[in-house]
């Protein structure tokens, strides 16, 4: 009697967890042809296997802690009817899927994926083509999103949607996506103590990447190339941004990286390479800008007011048509230790560093930002000859503006 | 007419100065392009080169020929030939000898760089048919200011006013009054003001070329909205044409009524 029912016991015991490693497959020509059906049959923390095969199905929604295994990438075509996957339990992985064809609506903003109040969920190795949104997490917290690929197609921006969107998430890992042809690249609304590492943004129609309102993140070496404008960071309190690539962003109201109203941020060994503006700055208070390398920029720097105690150091203006425009006569930002390459100083104590106070916003530059119509005279030599009196005995130009110990060769 | 002309350009080509003109170019264009390495900063140099030194070279010239074969001039006027075949007869010598050794000297480097099988070639036409539009319009002055005045330093003087003026005053006073004036939209203004000088116009016409035009944000736009159209591209050269043209029917106009 007593050992039937310990027997029993371990037999329910077994089954149970049997049921809870289980694994279902599911492929076009399998008992279970679709996903649905998979993930009604599943109980939690089951796998469900998916095949190579097409699958046409949307609004798939995951609402236990499942894991969805592709196997040779099969597609999910969404026929544009809808939202392809929804999950609104904890603990979620996807992994290996092809998801095609999102449906378009302004007013549900419909995305390949969709994470709704959920935790500690992992979206890998998915590819993402023919997308309105791509990933969009809704008050979620505690997720990874990695390896993805995002293709768009986006044409213009009020008719596209972007490649993962966070919306009211926190602690999420974005790393080594790589995202294309949509509107935002990556973009965080109320997002904090996010970090995004190592991400490709390119030929984007708005921003590589789009901070708003979102405090105590970090984004370290990304590449973004040939963005509407790179990088946007908005509203935002303490933002790390470590050695990221800011390349090609060329085009008459195109920037490498725009701060607006951003406070406490470090931006640190950043490459800014031919951008129309390298950095546009604009009410940000207390910034450090350190070991960036600005390089054959329009504007290196072009601050446009209301700017505080911001500190350059060490970084590199190499080849910038302006190196820094300046739009009034005070000025309470430090310059020092920088290497210009304009810099026609000289080192008689040979220690490296210039004896001579380099001063780094042109007559030029500002006459411009006063009236932009004059940039016309670009390269006139009338020109040449003002910048050169006015570098002589700065009248237009903040005095104190200068950086007091410009460096005789460039930083490493 | 054409003998003088052959006359007037043999003896200018067999020239010292136009062999100095000619090897400041090559030079020029060597050291760019092999030093440089970058086709699109090499014509920007050289459209900061051709904008301020190809009109004061016109203009030097064209005094310095007109006055040094002023005897020569007058020993012609005494034989039956068409006094207005004289003049744009010498005039078109210095003229296309100048612009000649633009060709050759700048064409030379950039055709051993390869610059047939890249895509800057148009630009590059552009720089070298700017180039001879603005020798042959200051060349043209010159020899008007020097029709008008008898004396050598006055002919001189007015000739550096002349180019100081186009190359330099007129963008201050267009800055000027772009600055006061900046209440008001100003697109018009600034087109207008570029298509009356010959320099701006041609430095205008090169930048919008470049990838640098991305820099001269929305009045670029509105300049290459312009200039970007067939339409804009043919007034602009014809707006240098008429800079070409009437400083030359000046010359036929004066010459022909001219005491010597």
């Amino acid at each position: 009697m007593n050992s039937a029912k310990l027997l029993l016991l371990t037999a329910y015991l077994l089954t149970g967890l049997t049921v809870s490693a289980r694994t279902i497959t599911v492929c076009n020509s399998c008992e279970i042809r679709t996903i649905k059906e998979g993930i009604a049959l599943a109980s939690d923390f089951d796998t469900l296997l998916i095949k190579k095969g097409t699958y046409n199905e949307y609004d798939i929604l995951i609402d236990k802690p499942l894991t969805l295994l592709g196997e040779g990438y099969p597609k999910i075509d969404g026929q544009r009817k809808g939202e392809i996957i929804r999950v609104t339990a904890d603990n979620v992985t996807l992994d290996g899927l092809f998801l095609v064809n999102v449906g378009t609506s302004y007013t549900r903003d419909y995305a390949a994926v969709r994470i709704v109040k959920s935790k500690n969920f992992l979206i890998k190795n998915l590819v993402l083509e023919k997308l309105f949104f791509g990933i969009y997490l809704e008050k979620s917290s505690h997720g990874q999103v990695l390896y993805n690929r995002i293709i768009g197609d986006a044409v213009n921006e009020h008719s596209s949607g972007n490649g993962i969107q966070l919306w009211y998430s926190q602690n999420v890992v974005i790393e080594d996506n790589y995202i294309t042809h949509v509107r935002d690249g990556i973009y965080l609304e109320f997002a904090n103590n996010c970090s995004i590492k190592r991400n490709t943004s390119t030929n984007n129609l708005r921003y590589g990447l789009h901070f708003m309102f979102s405090n105590d993140d970090l984004y370290e070496e990304n590449v973004f190339e040939n963005n509407g404008a790179g990088v946007a960071v908005m509203f935002s309190k303490r933002i790390k941004m470590l050695n990221n690539t800011f390349k090609k962003n060329w085009g008459t109201a195109s920037y490498g990286l725009l701060l607006k109203e951003i406070n406490d941020a470090e931006i640190v060994g950043n490459n800014f390479e031919k951008n129309t503006i390298g950095i546009s700055i604009e009410g940000s208070n207390r910034v450090t800008y350190r070991k960036n390398d600005f390089n054959n920029n329009g504007w290196a720097i072009k601050v446009r007011g209301a700017c505080y105690t911001n500190n350059f150091i060490k970084n590199n203006f190499l080849h910038n048509s302006f190196d820094v425009s300046y739009n009034s006569k005070i000025n309470d930002n430090q310059f020092d230790q920088n290497y210009w390459s304009k810099y026609t100083g000289y080192d008689l104590d040979k220690d490296g560093i210039g004896d001579v106070p380099y001063r780094p916003v042109k007559l030029f530059s500002y006459v411009v930002n006063r009236t932009p119509e004059t940039i016309i005279l670009m390269r006139s030599l009338f020109i040449d000859i003002i910048d050169f009196s006015e570098k002589v005995s700065p009248v237009f130009t903040p005095d104190n503006l200068l950086d007091p110990h410009p460096l005789m060769k460039r930083n490493r | 007419m054409l003998k003088i002309l052959k006359y007037s350009f043999y003896d200018l080509v067999r020239s010292r100065w136009s062999y100095v003109y000619l090897l400041f170019y090559l030079l020029l264009g060597i050291v760019l392009l092999f030093l440089n390495n970058d086709l699109s900063k090499a014509v920007i140099t050289l459209m900061n080169v051709i904008i301020v030194l190809v009109p004061l070279i016109g203009t030097i010239f064209g005094v310095m020929y007109y006055y040094s074969s002023k005897e020569f001039t007058e020993l012609l006027l005494a034989q039956p030939i068409r006094r207005s075949s004289i003049f744009l007869g010498q005039y078109l010598g210095v003229a296309l000898s100048l612009s000649m050794s633009l060709i050759i000297g700048l064409g030379l480097p950039f055709i051993f760089y390869g610059l047939l099988r890249s895509d800057a070639i148009w630009d590059f036409s552009l720089l070298l048919v700017t180039g001879i539009f603005l020798t042959l319009i200051f060349t043209a002055l010159a020899f008007n200011i020097a029709l008008y005045h008898e004396n050598k330093i006055k002919g001189f003087s007015y000739a550096i006013l002349l180019w100081l003026f186009m190359a330099v005053i007129y963008d201050g006073l267009f800055l000027m009054s772009l600055i006061i004036f900046e209440a008001y939209p100003l697109d018009t203004f600034s087109l207008g003001a570029t298509m009356l000088n010959p320099i701006d116009l041609s430095r205008i016409l090169i930048l919008l070329k470049l990838d640098i035009s991305a820099l001269l944000g929305y009045t670029g736009a509105v300049f290459q909205k312009f200039f970007g159209t067939a339409w804009g591209l043919v007034l602009s050269f014809s707006a240098l044409a008429i800079w070409f043209l009437l400083p030359t029917y000046n010359i036929y106009r004066k010459s022909k009524r001219k005491d010597f």
